[in-house]
């Protein structure tokens, strides 16, 4: 496979992707793993906040909004 | 596990109060969950007790305990904090785990949502590696039949081996077999939990790990899994409550060792196996029968949070909650001190005809029982309306909405987006905020939380700021009084929120300096709000509440405040020395040493700020009744008010310190007298200044007579 990977706060709103890696260190790493969001979990990127950070992804059934800084370092595949 | 002094004290655990196994004449039930799966609503339907409950994560912030009675067994459950593992990132996680680990629950319960299963699953697995003595409870089960999501629980309970039962808490539906398969469980029903699938290597590694702990009183597999991870605080814990300390030991070098080598892959691959068989049981045992189930939730929020609609459908809704309340709480009000005043010219009556003396009929009429009178109907149905109605939007789901559209601006200001959350629940009562700061996990974050909590104007001050608003601003305004008088109140309320910011971003430079942590926060699905519930439960658990507070503190109040308006040395009352060496500072701020001395006075609660006031312009030297805001008016005009008195006394209201019982509070969340003091300070020192300025600039401008 091999599709188009990009961080996950560049993902378009509406577009299904898949995590690919997770680059986060330590505690934050742990909090999003906590969320499910282990390698080949499906994403979808369905809000943006006004500012436009953060935004709120759909992750194995809940709603989860992010900062740019955390998605930033979750990459993801296009589907 | 033995009765050891450390663990047990008095045979009592002295942290949560629950007596060890061998001296328990109840079962021990724990309540464990995700954050916001209805956790709390499960615990009050089975003790019929009234924990705060809202749509947003993070409500149960401590251990709440109740009882209930089945069969012939009594009860006790505790529930503990949500949390979304037992992975122990946070305190939360920390207090749970411990519980599960050392509370010896004879049953854990865990709450799963039912509209969100696969992602509960996680904890559940988890769990269910630390204990076999698990109930299974899939709560919400209303809604996800609503959102065409079939559930099939036996195919759940033979997955997980344990019990799985459904219920819709919110109507007591499917209690009574909660119950039952408490009982069942406690009574020691044969369960063959389900264990996470690891990879070989991991199987190998915690195999051998766990030869070497084996009779610590723990699930050794587990144990080992903690350490492969490089958990080490579970190590803490054991020493804490067993008393057995492990760190200088083999074991500690281990653990060391271990977490230097595998730190990171060995933990990502626990994880995902957890979440992997989350996965695998989830598509077992769910089905979806409409892909689209949350197509009208997007759709709201996409209205909601929208770059055009997000923002002043925010400011709309607060003003809209404000109007309410001021416009219906008007005529309530003055009913109510028509009746409560007119009581009183019979107990002055009846003090007249007792031979009652006259310092005692003055300090427990004219003292107590008229500033007890004038805090119950000022404040009474103010609150009897905002409440439900704030209450409506926190059961809507609406609060996450504005941490997500307010986040932004807390991360420029270096904080954290659930300061939004916390700054919310200030509305209510600043102490209730404070501890709501518990859902932070940064403690520097946690701190700015704590120490701004106060710029939010609680349910003791909106009185303050409404009746200047009315009175003074709104005045002339017509028809439109109380709108006008909104106006005037959101203004001090963005000011707050610019306050709160501003603060927090000098506090993240200065003394708390760091960068913003990672933020994570959950927008649950809208549900429908049960409004005769929340009324019910608005009422008796808010309004009242605050409301006995408030009163438990006017009444000596009024007598000591009585007392200093009475007292006199040197021709003067001990009220109006006091206001003379304020009288300086006072006018520098726009203000005046008897509003100070309100202030001051008014630390106990913010509630008697204006009956101090009132009482010190008085001659008479108690509280006068006043008919009407217009009363009100001309009598503070008669005593130098200008509107520029209004505003400043507005906005000293919000930025002031905090009453006596969030200090308290804050000294006991933060563990620390230096933080304390500073959350004291700082909007304080704040409010001094922008009083201060803001009475220069309308003098310079000549906008008021020097």
């Amino acid at each position: 496979m091999n599709s188009q990977v990009m961080p996950l706060n560049l993902l378009p709103l509406g577009k299904p992707g898949v995590v690919r890696e997770l680059r986060a260190d330590a505690s934050c790493r742990r909090r999003l793993l906590d969320l499910g969001l282990v390698t080949g979990t499906p994403v979808e990127a369905v809000l943006r906040s006004p500012a436009g950070d953060p935004m709120a992804f759909e992750i194995r059934g809940a709603l989860i909004a992010l900062r740019n800084a955390e998605a930033g370092q979750i990459f993801v595949a296009l589907l | 596990m033995g009765l050891t002094k450390q663990s047990t004290g008095a045979g009592v655990r002295k942290d949560l109060c629950i007596p060890v196994a061998e001296y328990r004449t109840e079962k021990v039930i724990a309540l464990a969950g995700n954050p916001n799966t209805g956790k709390s609503t499960v615990f009050n339907s089975l003790t019929g007790m009234n924990q705060h409950t809202g749509n947003w994560p993070g409500k149960t912030v401590t251990n709440a305990l109740g009882r209930y009675q089945y069969g012939n067994d009594k009860y006790l459950l505790v529930d503990l904090p949500g949390t979304y593992s037992l992975l122990a990132n946070s305190v939360e996680e920390e207090v749970a785990r411990d519980f599960i680990c050392f509370g010896q629950p004879d049953v854990t319960v865990v709450v799963a949502d039912a509209t969100c299963l696969q992602r509960n699953l996680n904890l559940v697995l988890q769990i269910l590696e630390i204990t076999d003595r698990v109930v299974v409870c899939v709560n919400l089960m209303d809604e996800a039949r609503r959102k065409k999501i079939r559930i099939d629980l036996d195919q759940l309970q033979r997955e997980l081996g344990v019990p799985v039962v459904g219920t819709n808490a919110r109507k007591g539906e499917g209690l009574n077999a909660l119950k039952g398969a408490i009982a069942q469980m406690a009574a020691g029903w044969q369960s063959h939990p389900r264990q996470v699938n690891y990879p070989q290597e991991i199987e190998t590694l915690i195999e051998s790990l766990s030869l070497e702990l084996t009779g610590l009183a723990l699930n050794s597999r587990w144990l080992a899994l903690r350490l492969a991870a490089g958990e080490t605080s579970i190590f803490d814990s054991l020493g804490k409550y067993q008393g057995l300390d492990i760190s200088g030991d083999f074991l500690g070098r281990a653990s060391r060792e271990l977490c230097r080598e595998t730190q990171g892959s060995t933990r990502d691959q626990i994880v995902t196996s957890i979440v992997s068989d989350a996965e695998e049981i989830y598509k077992k045992t769910v089905r979806l029968e409409n892909d689209k189930h949350n197509a009208l939730d997007r759709k709201i929020d996409r209205v909601l949070t929208s770059k055009i609609f997000g923002f002043p459908i925010m400011l709309g809704l607060l003003g809209l909650v404000f109007w309410l309340t001021i416009e219906g709480a008007n005529y309530p009000s003055q009913l109510l001190a028509a009746l409560l005043f007119g009581f009183e010219d019979w107990l002055a009556g009846l003090a007249f005809w007792t031979y009652c003396p006259p310092w005692l009929s003055g300090m427990l009429v004219t003292g107590m029982y008229r500033t007890l009178a004038w805090v119950v109907s000022v404040m009474l149905p103010p609150m009897a309306i905002f409440f439900p109605l704030f209450t409506l939007l926190e059961d809507l789901g609406y609060l996450p909405r504005v941490a997500f559209n307010l986040d932004h601006y807390f991360k420029k200001a270096c904080a954290h987006g659930k300061q939004a959350l916390t700054m919310c629940m200030g509305f209510g009562c600043n102490a209730a905020g404070v501890i709501a700061c518990r859902i932070i996990d940064s403690p520097r974050e946690r701190l700015i939380a704590t120490i701004t909590n106060n710029f939010v104007p609680c349910n003791g001050r909106f009185p303050i700021l409404i009746v200047m608003a009315s009175a003074f601003l709104a005045a002339g305004a017509g028809p439109f009084q109380s709108g006008a008088a909104v106006l005037a109140v959101m203004g001090v309320i963005v000011i707050g929120i610019g306050v709160t910011l501003a603060v927090s971003k000098i506090l993240s430079k200065t003394i708390l300096y760091g960068l913003p942590s990672s933020f994570t926060l959950e927008m649950p699905p809208y549900r429908k709000p049960q409004v005769g519930r929340v009324i019910v439960r608005s009422v008796f658990d808010r309004t009242l509440f605050v409301l006995a507070r408030a009163a438990a503190v006017a009444a000596p109040a009024g007598i000591v405040i009585w007392l200093m308006a009475n007292i006199t040395i040197a021709d003067a009352s001990l009220l109006a020395h006091g206001a003379r060496i304020l009288e300086p500072l006072g006018r520098l701020m726009g203000l005046d040493g008897f509003i100070l001395m309100g202030f001051l006075l008014g630390l106990p609660a913010n509630e008697i700020v204006i009956p101090v006031i009132l009482m010190s312009y008085m001659a008479s030297g108690s509280m006068q009744e006043l008919e009407s805001l217009e009363a009100l008016r001309q009598l503070l005009a008669a005593n130098g008010w200008t509107w520029l008195t209004a505003v400043n006394v507005m906005l000293f209201t919000l930025m002031h310190f905090p009453c006596a019982t969030t200090l308290w509070t804050i000294r006991k969340e933060t563990q620390s007298l230096k933080w304390t003091l500073v959350s004291f300070l700082v909007p304080t020192a704040a409010g001094m200044i922008i009083c201060a300025a803001v009475t220069a600039a309308a003098r310079l401008l000549g906008l008021v007579p020097m």
